[in-house]
């Protein structure tokens, strides 16, 4: 059986204070926080940074790469070949969506865990919902990505010692694809539905794996109910639940069952049986074991210190950016649909952020050039990738009158650690943090959308502690 | 292998120019026609006189048929050309080049913006279709990061930079308060300018040109018959045009405080006109003030004031109407507006009006030089062209 090798995590940076919802509508919200996708943020681009994480430092070359999403932003197009172009991955790699359900989140485990090849399985979820509903204040908006193989491909974390499932067909929850509501049934329904299929797949998962209720050291459940997470966890008999991030981030659809399985392995010790319970349209249970290799395998950004992280939104801009409420835009045209031709020829440059050096100079160019600044010759470069070199602030501006989905615009002339300099917009941050000499990290982002074309590119963002 | 120049050879011998407003009545066509009939009136010449035609427009329609159709020229060359905000000076440089190779006894350079039909505040292009990674950034914004770096780099306290900026804002209003083409006719008070809301970094709306309708043109013939069409013909002693190679915007030398491409702009033009000391030799300067900050490092680009002075010699008042060195005596881009492609012949329309000493009472500057410059630039800090044209009314 494969094992997992690494994982990472991302939560985005804002957080929408739920008190402040009821005021503004009347109803809803309530206590706690939630993560907010920026506006441009999607799906792709949180795969991508989870990816990011989980694979930075280390020499992974996954075979597979997996994308599960509720809120896809292509249908027919694969979302995940976008995670492939910015992850820099091999031509020869077959990367695949699966459907959208958030059962497809923990399918892509059991499916990599199953594969034989090492694969990269990624999930990441915007949650939605109508003004004032329970969704959109329990919702959260995240990215997970594993690495699954095993230790022919690298050390292995966590052994998967067994995995049980149950299928059931049963109408809890659903919504029609493309919309922002999700529609849910009497929660009691799901709860007397979800308990049986857990305790069955618990039991069967136990015995495959050959261990005991009192050999698991630590439990996670995931469920979009979390009624029906809490309950079943309790009846499961495991001592120890992993602490619930809900109340801080929300939950995160797709994107829970791996946030939790992260913090399952974030939390343990070398060689502890640990497990994954997912309740979605049956159960699917997951049970590992830690090896020593398990603290080489953590993210230098690990989930902790992301969910203790963040800073707050204003509720009118949560709705701006979801598209719940339309605000008046800049003055200004509106950006063109990209070139379908030109982004394909420019895509080591668009989606992997790769510059050109110069040979004979070691000179960076952003975006990459072919003829070296002193005119003299022509194609003496090679690829200079760009995404994991830190950068600092040469100079900025305010724009306060371009087009932008969110304005105003942030943007700084950015000098990269060890030559190369790139005029951009920075994200995540408030206009008084920007001063010259801050240091940032580039990250991928959805610039905007013109005729369903998500327009994909970087940003950089500011250096945090966490 | 030389940039010779064509000093003395070509001579400007008629212009006109349009009010430079919001001109809600009147299309592109109506504004060319009105700027080319000015100009043959000006050189005393019938329209079939013209030999050759060269259109500047960078946005306002594609190939020499924008012009010829509205003026109906007979079986006449008309190019259209664009060089970004340089787009008028281009169109004039390539007139003057055709008469001096001996093609045609007389060329004419018209350049026209209709800017105010898009519905949308200040300069918008129009990019070709692409990959999407490209800034989409306003000039402003581009320009002005250069305020804090240039303040940061010479040491000068960003609210003196403050008051030098809004000083160039102040002037070039002055002036245009005193010309009846100019798009704002009223002299702003320094407190007004200084509080006026932000549009991008610390520049405010007073510290941006004027976006106005208009068009400008002019009639060249080679030097030796410019007297055939007026006693006081412009002789054109430089015309020097530098495209850059985006460096700027990739190389972390560059420290947005002067823009090389129109210091080796000025080299060469001060090298074809024979000038040494441009700020004691030239009379007037005609120069691309699209944002108060620019005017203020152009003085030093264009080498007015040695590097990181010009702040000073703005607020001494030394490129003031009356001042030693009256820069954008007729309210510049800032107060004159900016269609862009008739831009760069309305500086040459300064430079004509001024030198001949009909620019009128109000605003007539008193010298005993001949010589004036007009610098025209496109692009952005880091990313630019820049165009310097040196014209006067003596030979050699």
């Amino acid at each position: 059986m494969q094992g997992i090798i690494t994982w990472g995590t991302y939560l985005p940076y804002r957080r929408l204070d739920k008190s402040s919802i009821a005021p503004f509508v009347g109803q809803g919200g309530g206590k706690g926080t939630r993560t907010v996708a920026s506006f441009d943020e999607d799906p792709t681009t949180m795969a991508v940074e989870a990816a990011r994480s989980a694979l930075r430092g280390r020499n992974l070359t996954p075979q597979q790469l997996l994308f599960a999403t509720v809120s896809p932003s292509y249908a027919d197009k694969t979302n995940a070949t976008v995670i492939h172009a910015a992850l820099r991955m091999n031509d020869s790699v077959t990367a695949l969506d699966l459907g959208a359900s958030v059962r497809s989140a923990v399918g892509g485990l059991i499916m990599a865990a199953r594969s034989g090849v090492t694969t990269l399985v990624t999930s990441a979820d915007v949650r939605t919902g109508l003004a004032g509903s329970a969704e959109e204040a329990n919702g959260g908006d995240a990215g997970a990505a594993f690495v699954i193989g095993d230790s022919s491909a690298a050390p292995v974390a966590a052994e998967i010692l067994a995995i049980a499932s149950a299928t059931e067909e049963f109408i809890d929850r659903w919504r029609a694809p493309g919309t922002v509501r999700t529609k849910v049934w009497d929660e009691k329904f799901s709860e007397v539905t979800y308990s049986p299929l857990a305790k069955a797949t618990w039991k069967q998962a136990l015995a495959d794996a050959k261990v005991s209720t009192e050999e698991i050291a630590m439990i996670a459940v995931a469920s979009p109910h979390a009624r029906v997470a809490s309950s079943v966890a309790a009846k499961l008999g495991v001592a120890k639940v992993v602490s619930d991030v809900v109340p801080t981030i929300g939950n995160s659809g797709a994107a829970h069952p791996g946030l939790l399985l992260a913090s399952l392995l974030e939390n343990s010790e070398p060689n502890q049986v640990v497990a994954l319970v997912s309740l979605t349209d049956g159960a699917d249970v997951i049970i590992l074991r830690t090896t020593q290799h398990l603290a080489n395998a953590r993210p230098t950004h690990s989930l902790e210190n992301q969910v203790n992280g963040g800073a707050p939104l204003s509720y009118g801009k949560f709705l701006s950016w979801r598209g719940m409420m339309a605000i008046e835009p800049p003055r200004r045209p509106e950006p063109q649909r990209i070139s379908a031709t030109a982004a394909a020829r420019s895509e080591k440059w668009k989606y992997g952020f790769i510059g050109s050096r110069d040979k004979s100079t070691g000179s960076v160019h952003l975006p990459p050039i072919r003829v070296s600044v002193d005119g003299q010759r022509t194609d003496d470069m090679e690829d200079a990738p760009m995404a994991d070199v830190l950068g600092t602030i040469a100079t900025f501006t305010i724009d306060r009158l371009a087009y932008s989905p969110s304005p105003p615009i942030v943007f700084a002339v950015v000098d990269f650690d060890g030559g190369g300099r790139l005029p951009v917009e920075l994200c995540d941050i408030d206009i008084e943090e920007v001063k010259i000499g801050r240091r940032v990290r580039m990250t991928f982002r959805r610039l905007f959308t013109v005729d369903d074309i998500p327009n994909y590119f970087w940003k950089a963002t500011l250096v945090r502690d966490n | 292998m030389a940039s010779h120049g064509i000093k003395d050879r070509v001579a400007i011998v008629g212009m006109g120019c349009t009010n430079f407003v919001e001109h809600w009545d009147l299309g592109l066509d109506d504004l060319v026609i009105e700027a080319s009939n000015q100009c043959y009136s000006s050189a005393g010449v019938a329209k079939n006189d013209v030999d050759a035609y060269w259109l500047g427009t960078a946005q306002g329609g594609m190939s020499g048929i924008t012009l010829s159709r509205p003026l109906q020229l007979d079986n006449k060359p008309v190019t259209r050309v664009e060089n970004f905000c340089a787009t008028g000076s281009e169109a004039l440089r390539q007139a003057a080049y055709a008469v001096a190779s001996g093609a045609y006894d007389l060329a004419m350079a018209v350049g026209v913006e209709k800017t105010k039909d898009s519905g949308f505040q200040g300069l918008n292009a129009a990019p070709p279709p692409n990959d999407g990674t490209g800034r989409t950034l306003t000039a402003a914004a581009m320009f002005s990061m250069v305020a804090p770096a240039y303040a940061k780099k010479f040491g000068v306290d960003p609210d003196e930079l403050r008051e030098a900026i809004a000083h160039v804002a102040w002037k070039n209003h002055y002036n245009g308060a005193r010309n009846s083409r100019a798009q704002f006719r009223k002299e702003v008070s320094m407190d007004t300018i200084k509080k006026s809301p932000k549009v991008a970094g610390d520049l405010g709306v007073f510290d941006c040109a004027g976006v106005a309708d208009g068009a400008a043109a002019a009639i060249v013939c080679r030097a030796e018959d410019a007297h055939k069409y007026t006693d006081k013909p412009l002789y054109v002693k430089a015309l020097s045009f530098v495209a850059g190679n985006g460096s700027g915007l990739t190389n972390p030398e560059y420290d947005y405080t002067t823009f090389p491409e129109i210091a080796a702009c000025a080299v060469d033009a001060y090298a074809q006109a024979g000038i040494t000391d441009p700020s004691n030799q030239i009379a007037l300067a005609e120069v691309h003030d699209c944002f108060t900050i620019t005017e203020l490092v152009l003085m030093e680009d264009l080498q007015f004031s040695p590097r990181g002075t010009a702040w000073k010699d703005v607020l001494d008042g030394r490129f003031d109407l009356h001042g030693q060195l009256p820069v954008n005596p007729d309210g510049g881009l800032k107060s004159f507006g900016h269609p862009v492609g008739a831009s760069g012949l309305r500086m040459m329309f300064e430079a004509w009006l001024q030198l001949r000493h009909e620019a009128g009472d109000d605003r007539q500057i008193t010298t005993d030089r001949s010589l004036a410059l007009t610098h025209n630039l496109g692009g952005y800090p880091g990313e630019m062209v820049s165009f310097i044209s040196i014209l006067g009314t003596e030979l050699g």
